[in-house]
């Protein structure tokens, strides 16, 4: 019997409600790293780019994006290079997910189109409306706008801090120096779902057990996460998310961001009343409440629903260009 | 000259033995600017220390891979210098420009292998002047490298915050367990570098006057 439902594993989690496998895959090539590219709509309607956040999938789309192609839309989303079905890269930096995310545009559409990107995501396609408006109507950020607020470490006494940036630091050199041969640890559908869980504690058990199917691989001794072992999480460096307050100002895409007031692992945190002094004109920003950072996947056909409404008719022409 | 190759990720490291040692045990390692390499003979600003010379390449520069798609970091430099430091145990480092600036990374984020550090002029992390030379127009007509067009660009222009070198320079002091780590030889002053000299144990310095300080350490 336990082998039976062993086999049926992929099977019995391999559908969710709502949830659409993209209908084409193509690949892009990035300066020599190959991107993973899918679609979902009509191939002849207006495109409209989408970006998954940090150690997710194009598929994390798989229930959000049809609601969005079903509204008239070809919604095009990648893998980020290290994650899904895209190569695995020797160096991975914030400047070369841009460059990636451009490499895909280039090869979507040459005509000005809605970016739409979630947590990680949004920022990177913030950059791309920033340094390319004119290839830009509109622009939705799904949790993806950082807090003002600076995590406090003044409870650590000036030896704490430095004996805990030195273990970090120190790890993460440990890290760099076995990343040739570092695997992910392999398990069942339902273990990868629940270590996943304890990051994204608000999601279904049964959509984590999908997203397995989707953002996994089998080998002989289980599942693992299509994520490059080399990569790792948080840690330290010089990037600051106040980096992000400094260039809204002078965004000229009409932008429409959604944050999430609910705090969780992968939240930023942030709130409209301290995003509001930095906004350009055309962008609004608007807290939800009762949602967490994976609002699209909590509330898909809510968060659709506004998105379209801020996005308009498909094919919308940009709005005209004034000064920031 | 000897040549080890070693692994970082997907790259591949060239470590260039210049000398062998003779007096002093500890190797001394060389990390060069941006757009440099290894240099073929130990260089003259450094020809005292009395024991071996090491040079790396690093990623993308010199006779070390070049990896598809770019991502450089300085953070990645410091942890090809950790590799090398893997390979040769501890050591005194001194570096140029980019290196110099890896160099004080290391220092404080590897403090018990980096016995000194001694940071040296040069192109990189706002050295070689206010437009880098001629960095910014390689990548232009230097498609192929090495250096990597893209370390070129992407290091030409990595943002640091303020206070960030700080950090680095904070933690080699406390945890070094050697006086003064941190030796200023560059004449230039880059932003990063005018902030950690008011920091206590980052001290001016000779590269001689280093070099004999460190090998006593």
């Amino acid at each position: 019997m336990s082998e039976i439902v062993a086999l049926d594993e992929a099977t019995r989690h391999g559908a969710f409600p709502g949830a659409l496998a993209p209908e084409r895959r193509r690949s892009v090539e990035s300066h020599g790293v190959r991107l993973a590219v899918v679609e979902w709509g009509s191939a002849a309607s207006p495109p409209l780019l989408l970006a998954h956040g940090g150690s997710d999938f194009a598929r994390t789309f798989d229930v959000f994006a049809p609601l969005l192609a079903a509204a008239g839309y070809r919604v095009v989303s990648w893998d980020h290079r290290g994650h899904g079905d895209s190569d695995s890269a020797a160096l991975y930096s914030w400047e070369a997910d841009v460059r990636d995310a451009l490499a895909v545009l280039e090869a979507t559409s040459k005509e000005p189109l809605p970016l739409v990107g979630h947590s990680k995501g949004a920022g990177l396609l913030l950059d791309l409306a920033l340094f390319f408006p004119q290839r830009v109507t509109r622009l939705v950020s799904l949790d993806g706008l950082p807090s003002t607020r600076r995590r406090s470490r003044r409870d650590l006494s000036k030896e704490e801090r430095v004996a805990g940036r030195a273990e970090m630091l120190e790890r993460w050199l440990d890290h760099r120096r076995r990343a040739h041969d570092v695997k992910r640890r392999p398990g069942t559908i339902e273990e990868l779902a629940r270590r996943r869980g304890e990051m994204n504690p608000r999601l279904p058990f049964e959509w984590l057990c999908y997203l397995v199917t989707a953002g996994a691989r089998q080998d002989a001794d289980g599942w693992r996460w299509k994520l490059d072992p080399a990569l790792r999480m948080g840690g330290f460096g010089p990037w600051r998310p106040g980096w992000i307050l400094e260039q809204l100002p002078t965004l000229e895409v009409p932008m429409l961001g959604l944050v999430s007031r609910i705090v969780e692992p992968m939240g930023w945190g942030s709130a409209s009343t301290e995003l509001q002094p930095y906004l350009a004109p055309s962008s609004i920003v608007e807290d939800i409440e009762d949602l967490g950072h994976f609002l699209h996947i909590e509330a898909p056909e809510r968060i659709a629903r506004r998105v379209l409404e801020f996005l308009g008719e498909p094919g919308q022409a940009r709005p005209a260009r004034g000064g920031p | 000259m000897s040549e080890r190759r070693l692994r970082h990720g997907r790259v591949e490291l060239a470590l260039s033995r210049l000398r062998a040692g003779a007096g002093v045990e500890r190797p001394l390692l060389l990390l060069h600017e941006l757009g440099g390499s290894a240099p073929e003979a130990v260089p003259p600003a450094v020809a005292g220390w009395g024991g071996e010379v090491w040079a790396l390449d690093f990623t993308g520069h010199g006779r070390s891979s070049i990896p598809a798609g770019g991502g450089y970091s300085a953070e990645i430099c410091m942890a090809d210098a950790d590799v090398a430091l893997a390979e040769l145990g501890a050591a005194t480092v001194v570096g140029w420009g980019l290196g110099a600036y890896a160099a004080l990374l290391i220092a404080g984020a590897r403090p018990s292998l980096v016995k000194g550090a001694i940071l040296c002029d040069g192109r990189g992390i706002e050295g070689g002047g206010p437009q880098g030379g001629d960095m910014l127009l390689r990548p232009a007509f230097d498609r192929s490298g090495p250096p990597d067009p893209f370390v070129l660009a992407e290091l030409a222009s990595d943002a640091r915050p303020p206070g960030y070198a700080q950090l680095f320079a904070r933690q080699a002091v406390h945890l070094a367990g050697i006086a003064d780590p941190i030796a200023v030889v560059a004449a230039a002053r880059p932003s990063w570098l005018v902030e950690i000299l008011s920091h206590p144990g980052v001290v001016l310095s000779t590269a001689d006057a280093a070099l004999r300080r460190f090998a006593a350490a």
